[in-house]
């Protein structure tokens, strides 16, 4: 099975060289994400589960151990455009459209010009945005926006979407939609998903796999399996099987913080 | 939208104390003239006298208005609008040297902005140099540039269009510098995720994101544009173009011609000023940045 690995770290560390010395952002970290997973990556700030994503995506390069995307090293993954990245704000640029927006990667990269406008479309229908495609992004909500952010990391084909905090910015209310839509995405589209988040509900919600990670060094302190179905309504998060697995997660937590003290 | 009182009343206290200063000033002469006369002023007499004079210190507004109407309404009406007596065609003559400078200017910019902030090279060894361009008196300079300009055989606008655009491409670069170093490191990830290439960025994202940057640059590089091409007439023994009549004013106490000059290159500053403003508003508007 391990061939279906899309992410695989072996003693992955990284050190980042500061004024107060070295800092251990990532330690000896060891992780598989199979494909079509949904994987959370959970801790307090510091815990490097941000700078973790960053390496998938190639924007920082480890000092110690090796990890693949897709069975190659992050830089090729990158150049062969492997994976979209969410980032926690929208970042759509204001003086393009929604679906000029959505359509600024494709650009980059080079598909054909009526195969853009078919994508374009395809992904506002999947975000729920169908019709907004001529509207600026000041005349959009911040929830709206980040759908839109989602539709650009989707419009191209990559089977993998890395999320850092995409909803962290937005309120609970809006934060719960963008969650369940997420989900059935994740089912519609069968990509797979790292994401990252410090919210114990959201991670146990959507996830296949919850890394918990714990800081200084930057470690995985436990990966939790979740045994939550794949069919997800917003009330499962009231059953005694989803506070059981919050449960374990905040154990986690628990535990990292310990060794701190 | 009532703007209009203060304003006017801001205007009309200028025009006032315009008026009392032209007293004071040509007051002197009026009474010297009366003294040799051998006549006594009564105090009406005397103001008449400060208001009217041919080569007063301070000439007074409707003199420099009257003087600015001769020079170019009342020469379009009879078809003489060009002539070279006519403030339109030296204002004409100044205005081609400036637009030059400033295309000039502006191109010189934003290259150099561009390699800045791409080349490590030029990004550590330029700006102490243009800064350096800058402490050098315009006024010392203008002379060589158009004799060394000469000698290669290169007369008319463009020497004159240099000046103005040694001090036109400094807003520039250092508005640009800081426009296309706008985007944020998060747009600059995001353009890496997507393997973009560096023209890619550029012409995307760093050139639009630098906008808001680049149009307040060129409003004070206009400015600077004119004042630079005023002062490259100036040392040159340029015979026509709004400098060389503010040479030939002082030359013979033409106060009137120097004021009305004056007053013609300020508003020819306010009305390009004026149009990158609007060119600025319309196009930020339209980019949803403003």
């Amino acid at each position: 099975m391990s061939e279906q690995a899309v992410i695989r770290a072996e003693n992955l560390s990284l050190t980042f060289q500061t004024n107060d010395g070295p800092v251990h952002a990532l330690k000896d970290v060891n992780l598989e994400v199979q494909k079509g997973d949904f994987v959370s990556f959970i801790g307090p700030s510091g815990c490097g589960k941000t700078t973790f994503l960053r390496v998938m995506a190639d924007l920082e390069q480890q000092t110690g151990g090796t990890i693949t995307v897709n069975g190659v090293s992050p830089e090729e993954a990158r150049k062969s455009r492997a994976y979209g990245y969410v980032f926690q704000a929208a970042g759509l640029y204001p003086w393009r459209t929604i679906g000029g927006n959505i359509r600024l990667p494709l650009e980059i990269m080079g598909y054909e010009k009526s195969d853009q406008d078919a994508r374009v479309r395809k992904v506002l229908e999947l975000v729920e945005l169908a019709g907004f495609e001529k509207k600026f992004p000041w005349q959009l909500s911040g929830g709206m926006q980040q759908r839109a952010s989602i539709a650009r990391a989707l419009a191209f084909d990559a089977d993998l979407l890395l999320m850092d905090e995409p909803f962290g910015a937005l309120d609970e209310i809006v934060r719960d939609h963008l969650n369940e839509q997420l989900l059935q995405l994740w089912d519609t589209t069968h990509k797979t998903i790292c994401f990252v988040t410090h919210s114990i509900p959201e991670a146990v919600y959507l996830s296949t796999k919850i890394v918990v990670m714990s800081p200084r060094p930057g470690r995985i302190a436990d990966v939790i399996e979740s045994t939550l179905p794949r069919e997800r309504p917003l009330e499962i998060r009231d059953t005694p099987e989803f506070i059981e697995i919050a449960h374990r997660v905040r154990d986690g937590l628990r535990a990292g913080h310990g060794d701190d003290v | 939208m009532n703007r209009t009182l203060p304003i006017l009343t801001v205007v009309a206290a200028i025009i006032a104390l315009w008026y009392g200063a032209a007293i004071q000033l040509n007051k002197p002469w009026a009474l010297d003239k009366a003294a040799r006369a051998g006549t006594e002023l009564s105090f009406s007499e005397m103001v008449t006298d400060t208001w009217s004079q041919k080569k007063p210190k301070l000439p007074v507004p409707h003199q420099v208005g009257a003087e600015l109407w001769k020079t170019t309404g009342e020469m379009v009406a009879k078809g003489r609008g060009f002539s070279k007596r006519s403030l339109i065609y030296h204002s004409w003559v100044t205005f081609s040297a400036t637009m030059l400078g400033f295309l000039l200017g502006t191109g010189l910019g934003i290259a150099l902005a561009v390699g800045i902030v791409y080349n490590r090279t030029m990004d550590m060894s330029v700006m102490p140099w243009v800064i350096a361009s800058q402490t050098i008196p315009i006024l010392a300079i203008a002379p060589m540039i158009i004799v060394v300009l000469n000698a290669v055989g290169i007369s008319g606008l463009l020497p004159k269009a240099m000046i103005s655009m040694y001090l036109s491409f400094f807003p520039v670069v250092v508005g640009m510098v800081k426009g296309l170093r706008s985007p944020s490191a998060m747009q600059l990830d995001q353009m890496r995720t997507w393997n973009a290439s560096a023209s890619q960025t550029f012409w995307r994202l760093r050139l639009p994101s630098s906008m808001p940057y680049l149009f307040t640059s060129l409003k004070i590089a206009m400015a600077a544009s004119l004042v630079g091409a005023i002062v490259g007439e100036l040392p040159t023994g340029a015979v026509a173009g709004l400098g060389a009549r503010l040479l030939a004013g002082s030359y013979y106490g033409q106060t009137i011609q120097i004021w009305s000059a004056l007053i013609m290159a300020a508003t020819l500053a306010a009305v390009l000023v004026g149009i990158i403003g609007l060119l600025q508003r319309i196009t930020l508007k339209r980019m949803g940045m403003a």
